[in-house]
């Protein structure tokens, strides 16, 4: 380049300018150098969502609900009897509804018991939330895998690639789910793959869940993936050199785990839902096995002798998916500020 | 002087595609055959409209692009159908400076990690380790090299862009093409980059292709200037060639949009050509010189003719029939071409009734010039036979 027709100096004016005031090889600083640590977007991510009330109520009421599910046997043997265990006692023999008030809840049945058989509420609560919550996360967690490798080989590859996947996606999305699980749950045998009866039921539960929900992932994987392989940032790393897979992993995949983490914990309620529902319907796990919505299904029976029986499985799915949905508001607020508010 | 880049009749022609069978039914002609070198330690400068295919040309000879036609050498060495791996050794000497200091920085990597990846993709291993050279780069380019694992959200514009000139000179390029290194940055910032930029060649010995559509700042960094018009070069010469006598009429009309600081002083004489409509579509450019459209000197030559690029005094290259400050020129290529161009041209032009072209013809008469000026420029020109 040639002289200058603007006479700035360009050191003096940078170093105070940009707020480096010790610019270019003032060695004195470099003893307190470790302290400059940089504030990732995930830790800035982590101090908004700590800030938010309701995300963090509905965070506790995950977390309990998780340590429920996983030391089920353990609360049932302090607090219950066991899920399956019939307790003829507690049964009017005349009318086949608990003996006590309000369903039979007594300090021994915290939850009080099943009519007809009298099997303990708060024990098949209890291990329901095994099933609930082991097929949704399972579900989710297949569908967002499948999602995503899907939606970033159509956002990234592009031309026919994405218009056949796209397609395919269109298709899932208008397929009527629900009639197929039906159907699929009722050819289904009873012991496949080394799997038992419930075995069989979860995997098929999981597996029809999970591929029935990939596309809305696959969808805006695919978006967001679009948007970012023509961002700069890609173009640079294409210019030192950068391969294929190289973009992929270290340039789009940081960017793409917000959006995908957003959707995976907004899913899981969506997937207890419809577990709920399948399982509502008879197409869920079977009958021995406890699970809410099958018990809602038995509840309807004896709905007007014994309400508590179908109000307590009910809340247990209410309270559930309103705890996972404020936690993912309160993710997805945290991780994107601007969308949304 | 071996050029360090040779570029030969570059075309990009983007596909436009339609339908459900994605027949190709058009091409955007975004850069369509240019032909320039640039010479080591020198500056070139790319100025045009937006839309005149400036920035593609940047990323064709970079190769973040492919070309359609046509050939980018870089020291001898035809590079314009190389895949990545067979560019990969050469994206060391050639880089690139992006426009947009907040898309060009991923903002899930500290700046230790963005600055090192060049030494990462290409297997480098600086003396003293990664982390030093890293410091050492940020340091170079004005910045804290303490804020190594700092985010760049943490920075301003001029910041992030002091990281990407880091990154772009990581690996001691002997090119470094800058796609408007500056137009994102307020005024009092883009002074400091331009002249870092400018210390940074004299420093490292670095050969730059800018690309801006900003006069006062090609006109501070550039040894040579190419002045581009809907993908092609109209003229190319060196600044003050360029800037004291320009002899294409876009570039006259370029150089008089260029804003004074106090327009009392500008004199008696107030000489701004205002360029009347837009940009023809890149899609289905003008036939003969693209300029035409909007050229006050335009003649039905113009319109048929495509005028070639030829030096027309010492270093200046100039594409056009009717070239501006021509008198004096007395380089006999230069009226060869003209005489010939105006002998040849009425023999097409006379039994064709222009109209019949409807698309050229309707921009052309949309925007006709003042009817007085053509005339002038043609009986000027008429003697020379």
């Amino acid at each position: 380049m040639t002289a200058p027709l603007h006479e700035t100096s360009a050191g003096e004016a940078t170093a105070t300018v940009d707020g480096a005031p010790d610019a270019p090889g003032t060695p004195d600083n470099s003893g307190a150098s470790k302290a400059i640590e940089g504030r990732s977007p995930w830790k800035i991510a982590w101090t908004r969502l700590k800030r938010d009330k309701l995300a963090l109520a509905g965070a506790f009421v995950v977390v309990f609900l998780i340590l429920v599910a996983i030391f089920a046997p353990v609360i049932v043997g302090l607090l219950g009897h066991p899920p399956d265990e019939f307790h003829e006692d507690q049964i009017d023999p005349l009318f086949g509804t608990p003996i006590g008030s309000w369903g039979g809840v007594s300090s021994d049945f915290l939850f009080g018991v099943e009519p007809v058989n009298g099997r303990d509420v708060f024990s098949r609560i209890v291990y329901g939330a095994r099933i609930s919550l082991l097929v949704a996360f399972l579900a989710a967690v297949f569908a967002v895998f499948l999602g995503t490798v899907l939606g970033v080989i159509a956002g990234y590859f592009g031309g026919w690639v994405d218009a056949a996947l796209s397609r395919v996606m269109d298709v899932m999305l208008a397929f009527p789910q629900l009639l197929f699980t039906i159907a699929l749950v009722s050819v289904l045998p009873n012991e496949f793959l080394g799997l038992d009866g419930s075995g069989v039921r979860i995997a098929a539960l999981v597996l029809v869940i999970g591929f029935f929900g990939w596309p809305y992932v696959g969808r805006i994987v695919r978006g967001q993936t679009l948007s970012l392989r023509n961002r700069e940032y890609v173009e640079a790393a294409q210019s030192l050199g950068a391969g294929r897979f190289y973009i992929l992993r270290r340039e789009l995949l940081p960017n793409l785990l917000a959006p995908i983490m957003v959707y995976a914990t907004l899913m899981i309620p969506t997937n207890i839902l419809t577990e709920a529902a399948l399982s509502f319907l008879g197409a869920g796990v079977k009958p021995p096995t406890a699970s809410w919505g099958q018990m809602l299904s038995t509840a309807i029976t004896t709905y007007e002798s014994d309400p508590l029986f179908m109000v307590i499985p009910g809340l247990a799915i209410f309270i559930t998916v309103l705890a996972f949905n404020l936690f993912g508001d309160g993710v997805r607020d945290a991780l994107d500020p601007k969308g949304s508010r | 002087m071996e050029p360090l880049l040779k570029v030969n009749g570059l075309k990009k022609h983007f596909p436009i595609k339609k339908g459900l069978l994605q027949r190709q039914t058009g091409a955007v002609k975004a850069v369509d055959g240019l032909d320039f070198e640039v010479y080591p330690g020198e500056t070139l400068g790319v100025v045009g409209e937006s839309g005149c295919g400036k920035s593609t040309m940047g990323r064709l000879i970079t190769r973040l692009l492919e070309p359609t036609d046509g050939t980018v050498e870089f020291q001898g060495t035809d590079i314009s159908h190389l895949g990545v791996s067979g560019m990969r050794p050469l994206r060391r000497d050639i880089q690139m400076i992006f426009q947009d200091p907040y898309g060009s920085l991923n903002p899930r990597h500290t700046v230790g990690t963005i600055v090192s990846a060049p030494f990462k993709l290409q297997g480098v291993e600086p003396e003293g380790g990664v982390k030093k050279e890293v410091q050492r780069l940020l340091g170079l380019v004005g910045l804290n090299p303490e804020h190594y694992n700092r985010y760049p959200h943490e920075f301003s514009g001029g910041q992030r862009q002091r990281i990407g000139i880091a990154r772009a000179l990581a690996l001691k390029p002997k090119l470094v093409v800058a796609d408007e290194p500056v137009s994102a940055l307020d005024v009092s910032i883009q002074a400091q980059v331009v002249n870092l930029l400018d210390d940074l060649q004299q420093e490292l010995g670095l050969t730059y292709v800018i690309i801006a559509h900003d006069l006062s700042v090609i006109r501070h960094v550039s040894d040579r200037i190419a002045v581009m018009y809907l993908g092609k070069i109209v003229e190319l010469a060196d600044r003050k060639s360029l800037y004291e006598s320009p002899m294409h009429p876009y570039t006259r009309a370029l150089m008089s949009a260029v804003p004074i600081p106090d327009p009392r002083r500008r004199g008696a004489k107030s000489d701004r050509i205002l360029l009347k409509g837009d940009v023809p579509s890149p899609i289905a450019p003008p036939p003969g010189c693209r300029f035409h459209t909007r050229c006050w000197k335009a003649t039905d030559l113009c319109k048929t003719q495509e005028p070639p690029l030829l030096e027309l005094r010492p270093g200046q290259r100039v594409a056009c029939h009717h070239p501006e400050n021509a008198e004096g020129v007395t380089i006999p290529a230069a009226r060869e071409s003209v005489d010939v161009t105006i002998t040849k041209a009425p023999q097409p032009t006379e039994p064709k009734p222009e109209p019949s072209k409807p698309e050229a013809a309707e921009p052309a008469e949309a925007e006709a010039p003042t009817p007085a000026e053509p005339e002038a420029a043609a009986e000027g020109d008429a003697p020379k036979e």
